[in-house]
């Protein structure tokens, strides 16, 4: 049975999008244990997923960028000696990971697509331009952040696991003086959504039709650089060479021309649904699916058919 | 007063993003031309900053790791505004992946830290590099050197040899605070970086540039060896243009129905 390690910097209340996902990965493999650098007050309730069968935490709770939470994760490898050791592929549990992978002695892959117990794992790189297979040349585990939406399963409930801590404390070298939660506007990640709306120069700085049309199709919403650049949207939105990559099922397109940086945040996505006034925007080359016209006349016609279907 | 202070910024060569980018026949990325990563010019700035502003001498170095044209984005660098370059080129280093990279990365850095006799350092990094993006190299390198890595930093400050550091974790914004030394990964909101100007140009002539190789690091290629290897590489399949319709007043219906069509509602 391939042994799993599936670390979480943090489990909150309810797992995100991309720690069920991991989950499912991880029961599609073998037999899992979590490794979390924190607990909520309830526990490891949220962790009582199928194929979960152990959960290991420090001795008290270690937030990033503590650099116990790479001591807490190797320690945890040292005691159960996985196959493979996965988790999300965001920056601080790429961190983790790294440092994990020097104590360790291990190969590193990020922002796979895939893995086998057998330490194999598929990426996208170069901006998704390319499609790479690799495989760790000797014995041990193998270390993978994978990207969200790979996997097709939904986390099956299962017992809740027994929590175990071992004896890594958080160091004193890293303090946080501060903390908030950056605003939330009340729609699913950028990079875990399943249905992204982006839109770019041609709205113009009105949100609202935008908007409206994500939250009929509950997207999350991201924006090209012109529109981060002029102030219409956080730069946290920006999908493209310097900002976000998504890979979504579906990514509709509103009012963006599509350079070469833009198509490189959005390539790999399932469906490209692109809606522009410019009939010669390079958009359309890459869209399975191109609507020639103004958005303001097209999504107040997609919004109005959308709560049609739903009445 | 705080100790004399040597950063070394991590910059890398890399190809043009802007420019078509294949993977050859030996499943290694085409390196015939490239740029400094525009990424790269966030810590390179945020050094120069640190430099203009802090109480104690400051050093800037480049370091970068790369074939002979990697010498490239070192004068880049210098020109920038780093005070000297180091270029580490070893035969031995082509095809690294993470473990490969910040192991020789991390004994370059002690070796570019041998040539000073600064009291402190700091090693600033950008977010990812922009062929590799594994973003995985500064905090491998910090585990190895044995100090913390912040990474996702947007703003960087020093004062009497304590680093704070604005960032972002997941969906929350942090201030951290961390002694030196240190590993830090700016992003591309950290600065707004600056460009060489004609003067900054000539002066960046008269910069030293040092090249070494492995053993100058006292490393053998045995102990650079990657961990990984790629098996197979294979260009993603050109992406078809579907089905373009013009406004007629139904486009947005058409659209929608498209999407219930594909299963995407």
């Amino acid at each position: 049975m391939t042994q799993v390690l599936v670390f979480f910097d943090r489990v909150d209340a309810h797992l995100t999008p991309a720690q069920a996902e991991l989950l499912t990965h991880a029961d599609a493999l073998g037999e899992a244990v979590v490794v979390a650098g924190s607990l909520p007050a309830q526990g490891a309730a949220p962790l009582a997923v199928k194929g979960v069968t152990g959960v290991l935490t420090g001795d008290g709770p270690i937030y990033a960028p503590n650099p116990a939470l790479g001591e807490l994760l190797a320690a945890a490898a040292g005691e159960l000696h996985p196959d493979l050791i996965i988790g999300p592929d965001t920056p601080d549990t790429v961190d983790v990971l790294s440092q994990a992978a020097v104590a360790l002695n291990a190969g590193l892959i990020t922002g796979a697509t895939g893995v086998t117990g057998s330490g194999a794992a598929t990426k996208s790189v170069l901006a998704g331009s390319w499609r790479t297979t690799a495989q760790i040349s000797e014995d041990g585990p193998l270390l993978a952040t994978l990207r969200p939406n790979t996997a097709s399963q939904q986390a099956v409930p299962g017992p809740e696991p027994e929590v175990v801590e071992l004896e890594v404390k958080a160091s004193s070298a890293v303090q946080i003086l501060e903390e908030s939660a950056l605003p939330d506007s009340g729609r699913p990640s950028l990079t875990e959504a399943s249905t992204v709306v982006a839109f770019g120069r041609g709205v113009d700085g009105d949100l609202s039709l935008v908007e409206q049309l994500a939250d009929e199709l509950g997207a999350a919403i991201g924006a090209s650089r012109v529109a981060t650049d002029a102030g219409w949207i956080d730069h946290s939105a920006q999908v493209g060479q310097t900002g976000v990559t998504v890979s979504p099922p579906l990514y509709i397109s509103v009012g963006i021309s599509g350079a070469v940086h833009q198509k490189a945040g959005m390539q790999t996505s399932g469906t490209i649904v692109a809606i522009n006034k410019d009939e010669d925007a390079s958009v359309f080359e890459i869209a399975d699916f191109g609507v020639v016209g103004d958005l303001n006349d097209v999504l107040p016609q997609m919004i109005a058919e959308l709560r049609r279907r739903k009445d | 007063m705080p100790g004399s202070l040597h950063i070394i910024t991590l910059v890398k060569w890399v190809p043009d993003a802007q420019l078509e980018r294949q993977i050859g026949e030996d499943r290694r990325l085409i390196r015939s031309e490239g740029i400094l990563g525009e990424l790269d010019e966030h810590p390179l700035e945020a050094a120069l900053q640190i430099k203009e502003q802090y109480d104690a001498e400051v050093r800037v170095s480049a370091l970068t790791m790369g074939p002979p044209g990697a010498s490239a984005a070192v004068k880049k660098a210098l020109q920038i505004g780093a005070d000297d370059g180091f270029h580490l080129t070893d035969e031995a280093l082509q095809a690294a992946d993470i473990w490969t990279t910040a192991a020789a990365l991390s004994a370059a850095i002690s070796y570019v830290r041998s040539t000073a006799s600064a009291d402190e350092f700091l090693v600033l990094t950008g977010m990812a590099s922009e062929d590799g993006e594994t973003a995985a190299v500064p905090a491998q390198v910090a585990a190895r050197l044995g100090v913390p890595a912040l990474t996702q930093a947007t703003d960087v400050a020093l004062k009497d040899s304590q680093l704070v550091v604005d960032r972002i974790s997941g969906n929350r914004f942090q201030k951290v605070s961390a002694p030196l030394p240190a590993v830090v990964a700016v992003t591309d909101q950290a600065n707004e970086p600056r460009y060489p100007n004609f003067r900054a140009i000539m002066k960046a002539k008269k910069k030293s540039t040092t090249t070494f190789s492995l053993a100058e690091l006292g490393l053998t290629r045995y102990a650079v060896e990657s961990k990984v290897s790629l098996l197979a590489a294979e260009p993603r399949p050109e992406r078809q243009a579907g089905e373009i319709i013009h406004d007629d007043g139904a486009a947005g219906q058409k659209t929608v129905e498209f999407l219930s069509k594909e299963g995407l509602l």
